[in-house]
């Protein structure tokens, strides 16, 4: 009974106990300091006093990084259908719906062709409020897509990822999107253009599995987590205790797995850099 | 096999069907929708055959990727080590002649008993495994020799190494040398394909699935851990996500079904090998002579347009 109350089983459980209570968005997790959303949105929505980067939307994002005015989306019409019928607790319709009015995005990815310090490049960004940021066929879909434009004007593809991995809601369907976007990213290759992929936190199973993976150029923002399996994960199935770094943006770029880590203020003109270097076909 | 819903709706059909027209139309649109739903329940396997379908391709006795290899191949050479950090037990590679043809063969490999088992860390590869299968992928590419490769693993392994080793970009390189590939390829799912393991092996020209062969995005254990918040749902989870061959078919995941024999593979090793072999040698067949470049272009088109849109 003493080893057995050592045995962590409170995922296992119908009744565990409440997880402690959310703090603010705007509330600085490492540090404790609190913003106002202008004050966040002024600083790139980074920590002005412990550096910590807090989450970006998409469209946050391409604020950020694309030339004012620049931004011109594609595929913004894809909608996720329910092959499975899918049902957990409630049905994935219902989350989709929610998500779409949350959010105000028709899937965790958007993608669209834009200038960055006037270098042209196709953008896809992914948001991770959109349910997770999971990959489910409309991911894939416009992944692919984003690779097609880029590879049609002959100009880099630019990938932001910030996900949990493929939609488990969309069953094997949402692992077949893995296959799909290297597809996509080999096509992509093969016409002569570039993929830089930026890992935001956190970029982890099927997307670190496939795209992500993949491109010419691969950067982190610091303090992702871009691990295959999730920290809970790996400590639950090997009991190992975890290194405190593990999966980090740090431990990848000591690893060899990963060419920078880029503090957000610095991401624009890195990529506008890169953009300059790969160049148009 | 008629469930409780099924039995509910028949009753519900025979009152109805026994009622004067009274009523009318609303009536005889009733039977239909009743009639319809029926139909969709007997095509549909039932929670429990899905549940049984996982477990006979978890079964204990069921051949593994070198019990087919045994049976199938002559002069088998295995091959180890992906040249840089390791050999992975959990994922043999090798070359052979399966009727006449050298073929190239990657497959996961999981342990008969305790010791075995965890040599081969129950069938989960670390990086080094795909560094394997990646080397091998090179070797039938320059030789041009086919390519097969048995799918059989829980999921990759999670573990601290194996992150620290490059699991994420292992797998997604590993479906990137087998898009890049231009001989045949054909895999199969022998047992269980779980998740970005299963799928690092699979980007092939033909992929088979064995009867009871399971394929999905995540362990029934893991899926009702996190959406139901209770591993215990795991038959529930597993009726929702639907690994079973049927169902991939049906999605077009899979391009065929391989079957076994009576009661499940480990009934009779002999007689599934022959089945697979069979299987094997008609999906090669099926792609010969097709030339390299379209070869390459219809495995990625297939790919690119596999997923579903509203």
């Amino acid at each position: 009974m003493v080893e057995a109350s050592r045995i962590d089983v409170s995922i296992e459980h119908k009744h565990a106990p409440e997880p402690p209570p959310k703090k603010h968005p705007n509330t600085c997790p490492t540090c404790g300091s609190h913003f106002r959303d202008d004050e966040l949105d002024a600083a790139l929505r980074v920590c002005t006093h412990c550096d910590h980067h807090f989450p970006v939307k998409a469209r946050k994002r391409i604020e950020q990084l694309a030339d004012p005015g620049s931004f011109v989306e594609e595929a913004a019409e894809l909608r996720s259908a329910d092959p499975l019928d899918f049902f957990d607790l409630r049905s994935y319709k219902d989350r989709l719906a929610e998500a779409e009015v949350a959010t105000g995005l028709g899937d965790a990815l958007l993608i669209g062709s834009a200038t960055i310090e006037e270098q042209s490049c196709e953008l896809a960004v992914m948001d991770f409020s959109f349910m997770g940021g999971s990959m489910g066929s409309v991911t894939g879909e416009k992944f692919a897509r984003a690779c097609e434009s880029a590879a049609a004007a002959g100009i880099p593809l630019v990938s932001i990822s910030a996900s949990g991995g493929a939609r488990m809601q969309e069953g094997i369907l949402a692992l077949m999107q893995m296959p799909k976007t290297v597809c996509a990213v080999e096509e992509l290759h093969e016409s002569g253009c570039a993929l830089l992929s930026v890992m935001a936190h956190p970029t982890t199973g099927g997307l670190l599995a496939s795209f992500a993976s993949l491109g010419d150029v691969l950067l982190a923002e610091p303090g992702a987590l871009m691990s295959f399996a999730g920290p809970r994960v790996v400590a639950q199935t090997t009991r190992e205790k975890l290194p405190d770094d593990f999966g980090l943006a740090e431990s990848n770029l000591r690893f060899g797995h990963v060419d920078a880590i880029v503090r957000r203020s610095e991401l624009r003109p890195t990529l506008a850099r890169l953009l300059r270097l790969f160049g148009e076909r | 096999m008629a469930n409780d819903a099924e039995i509910r709706l028949r009753d519900r059909l025979s009152k109805l069907s026994g009622l004067d027209l009274l009523r009318g139309a609303r009536l005889s649109g009733e039977l239909e929708r009743l009639k319809r739903q029926i139909d969709r329940i007997e095509a549909e396997p039932t929670d429990e055959e899905i549940w049984s379908k996982v477990e006979l391709a978890r079964h204990e006795e069921r051949p593994y990727t070198l019990d087919y290899v045994e049976r199938l191949f002559d002069d088998w050479f295995e091959l180890h080590g992906d040249r840089g950090r390791g050999d992975d037990a959990a994922l043999v590679a090798g070359i052979g002649k399966l009727e006449g043809r050298t073929l190239a063969l990657v497959g996961h490999q999981k342990g008969r008993d305790i010791k075995e088992r965890s040599n081969r860390n129950f069938g989960m590869a670390y990086p080094e495994g795909y560094r394997k299968a990646m080397r091998v992928m090179e070797i039938a590419e320059r030789h041009g020799c086919p390519l097969a490769t048995f799918v059989d693993t829980p999921g990759a392994y999670p573990g601290v190494a194996a992150e620290q080793h490059g699991q994420g970009g292992a797998i997604a390189r590993s479906q990137a040398a087998m898009a890049r590939l231009k001989v045949p390829t054909v895999a199969c799912i022998i047992g269980e394909g779980g998740s970005g393991g299963a799928v690092a092996i699979a980007l092939a020209d033909t992929v088979l699935m064995q009867e009871n062969a399971i394929y999905s995005v995540i362990s029934p254990e893991g899926c009702a851990a996190i959406l139901w918040r209770d591993a215990g749902e795991r038959q529930k989870a597993a009726a929702a996500f639907k690994p079973d061959a049927a169902h991939c078919l049906e999605l077009g995941v899979i391009d065929g079904i391989v079957p076994e024999p009576v009661g499940g593979a480990h009934e009779s090793h002999d007689e599934a090998a022959r089945l697979l072999g069979a299987a094997l040698a008609d999906a090669f067949d099926g792609l010969e002579g097709v030339p390299q470049a379209e070869l390459r272009a219809r495995r990625r088109q297939k790919f690119r347009s596999m997923g579903v849109l509203a």
